[in-house]
């Protein structure tokens, strides 16, 4: 069965909105959790300004157990906290539930790596001129690895783009639900062709916007 | 202005203990630039981490101007840091932020206004000579340059004490005595005492007047720089000074002399106020014999001459004993052997 293409553009472009509406939404609140709980793992850490044992196992024990289940599985497992926290599981809102809760995971692990980076010698400095461990986290950590963290989270973002697709595959809209309902369930491939060069395009604009702005932040 | 009492720190690294710093006691007294040398491991960077508190002492205190700043609650402690500027061998700049702004900030956690904040900066570029430099980052900098800058953030919140942690070890040696003359300018021309390590002892002859050597955690001697120098106790302390003054000449010369029938060759040391030259010669004079100086050297330390001779006496054997004995009352005054090193 041919698709009617007149009526197929807007729901395209509606689809492509969708997907959009997921990947921010989600980078945005990932982004809030995931920088929060990276540096409060960085912070933790052994030797660091608020050591703290409990804080810091907990968080990493938790990271290590929700980033390695696949994410097509971890949406079906927390479907039933997905209805219980946003009131449904289908659609576009119901997917940005588990995306942020792995995105801000991932986030997190992303954002503790960038602040490892960071010159130690550079951290005691501004703990030998008085500053505190709060001041030390705004003035200093978040600065000095703002850079690399823009790469990181653009890295992220892609993901998403690849996990909206995934989650639009069971109900979450977007343009994987396009795809699969039009190109794999009626073996359009016209409809396959044009979702995925959508994505594609996607993905640059994304990893663009990424590479220029952490250019200009870090000057090279 | 800063005292140890006794202090020790261990570290606990796995099931062993490290004693980085053992039983150290000091005084450093205000407008000191006071130096501590010794070689790798000896316990230098933690001895000076333990003034600002970036260590604590395992035992022992730290006093700075009569308080113990072990025992400060951590928001007068931070207050006391800022009296304290650290200057660090890898400058450790903020890479996110200019010239201006790394000098700035110390003045911002003390909450200073934006124009104070400015006029400041201007003032501290100009001390350390990079007004051209306001806007720059630091990966556009010198060693050099960068040094001066960690100087002028370092002195931003008007401290009292400077402590500098190997702060010429990256540079080199025509920009280390840049930035020693800078540093001696900010003991003389603001006032501030500095406590110094390194592992140089060119640093510790050309800027300090006081000086400990440690050695595996502890001082194991400490005094004038001058005195240090001219009359080390400690094997240590005499291997740092051979480092920067050949006091003898080579085994190879020294062979050489004896057996083209050099005579017995002495070493004279004579410091600061007694003027040599007169001395040797009159009483050379009075007992009719004539010396030559095979070797030499005039240094200046803490402002003052130290002088280093290697000198034979042509004449009479029991006439050159005479003059010995008449030097020995003024100068110290030794015989050399070949094998004397
Ligand atoms: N945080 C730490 N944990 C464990 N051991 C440490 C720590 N800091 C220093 N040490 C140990 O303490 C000893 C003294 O180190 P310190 O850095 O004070 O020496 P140093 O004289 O400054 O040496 P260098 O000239 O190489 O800088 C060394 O054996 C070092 O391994
Ligand atoms: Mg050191």
């Amino acid at each position: 069965m041919a698709v009617d293409w007149s009526t197929f553009w807007p729901r395209i472009l509606e689809a492509t909105g969708e997907t959009l509406i997921m990947v921010i939404a989600t980078l945005i609140f990932g982004s809030i959790f995931g920088i929060v709980i990276g540096l409060l793992l960085f912070v933790t850490r052994e030797n660091n300004i608020l050591e703290n044992k409990v804080v810091f196992q907990l968080l990493n024990f938790l990271i290590n157990i929700i980033r390695p289940i696949p994410f097509i599985i971890f949406l079906v497992a927390i479907s039933q906290l997905t209805r219980l926290v946003m009131g449904t599981t289908i659609g576009t809102a119901a997917a940005i539930f588990p995306m942020t809760i792995v995105a801000s995971f991932t986030i997190a692990r992303v954002v503790e790596n960038n602040l490892v980076s960071i010159d130690p010698g550079v951290i005691e400095a501004a703990k030998a001129m008085g500053a505190s461990p709060l001041r030390i986290i705004f003035t200093v950590l978040i600065p000095e690895a703002l850079g690399p963290l823009i790469l990181g989270l653009t890295f992220v973002s892609i993901a998403l783009i690849d996990f909206s697709a995934v989650a639009g595959t069971v109900g979450g809209g977007g343009l994987g639900h396009i795809a699969m309902t039009y190109g794999y369930q009626r073996f359009d491939a016209s409809v396959m062709i044009v979702t995925v060069l959508i994505l594609i395009v996607m993905v640059q604009i994304a990893q663009w916007l990424g590479n220029t702005i952490s250019k200009k932040i870090m000057r090279r | 202005m800063i005292e140890f009492r006794n202090v020790t720190k261990t570290f606990k690294v796995g099931k062993n203990e490290v004693a980085a710093v053992k039983n150290v006691s000091l005084q450093i007294d205000k407008g000191d630039i006071y130096g501590i040398i010794g070689f790798s491991g000896a316990g230098k960077s933690t001895l000076l981490r333990l003034v600002n508190m970036l260590e604590r002492p395992t035992n022992g205190t730290v006093h700075i101007q009569g308080t113990d700043v072990g025992k400060l609650p951590a928001k007068k402690l931070r207050t006391q840091r800022q009296n304290i500027g650290m200057i660090f061998q890898n400058f450790n700049l903020f890479q996110s932020r200019t010239v201006a702004g790394n000098i700035a900030y110390p003045l911002k956690l003390a909450g200073i206004s934006k124009a104070k904040i400015q006029s400041r900066v201007n003032e501290l570029l100009q001390f350390v000579g990079l007004e051209d430099k306001a806007k720059h980052y630091p990966e556009q900098l010198s060693g050099g340059q960068k040094q001066r800058v960690g100087i002028a953030r370092a002195l931003a919140s008007s401290p009292d004490i400077l402590i500098c942690d190997e702060a010429t070890s990256a540079l080199d040696p025509n920009t280390t005595a840049d930035i020693l003359r800078l540093l001696k300018k900010v003991n003389s021309d603001l006032g501030i005492t500095i406590l110094l390590i390194t592992h140089e002892m060119g640093v510790i002859q050309s800027i300090c007047n006081k000086v400990a050597i440690m050695e595996n955690g502890e001082v194991i001697e400490k005094g004038r720089v001058f005195d240090t120098f001219t009359d080390p106790q400690h094997e240590t302390t005499q291997r740092f000074i051979q480092s920067v003054q050949q006091d003898l000449p080579s085994e190879q010369v020294l062979k050489e002399w004896t057996e083209s029938g050099g005579g017995t060759l002495y070493r004279i040391l004579f410091k600061g106020d007694s003027a040599i030259d007169p001395i040797l010669s009159t009483t050379a004079r009075k007992y009719d014999i004539d010396f030559n100086i095979v070797y030499g050297s005039v240094r200046e330390l803490e402002e003052r001459l130290f002088g280093n001779l290697i000198i034979s006496f042509i004449g009479d054997s029991d006439k050159t004993n005479q003059v010995i004995q008449e030097l020995e009352k003024i100068v110290d005054i030794k015989e050399v052997y070949a094998s004397w090193q």
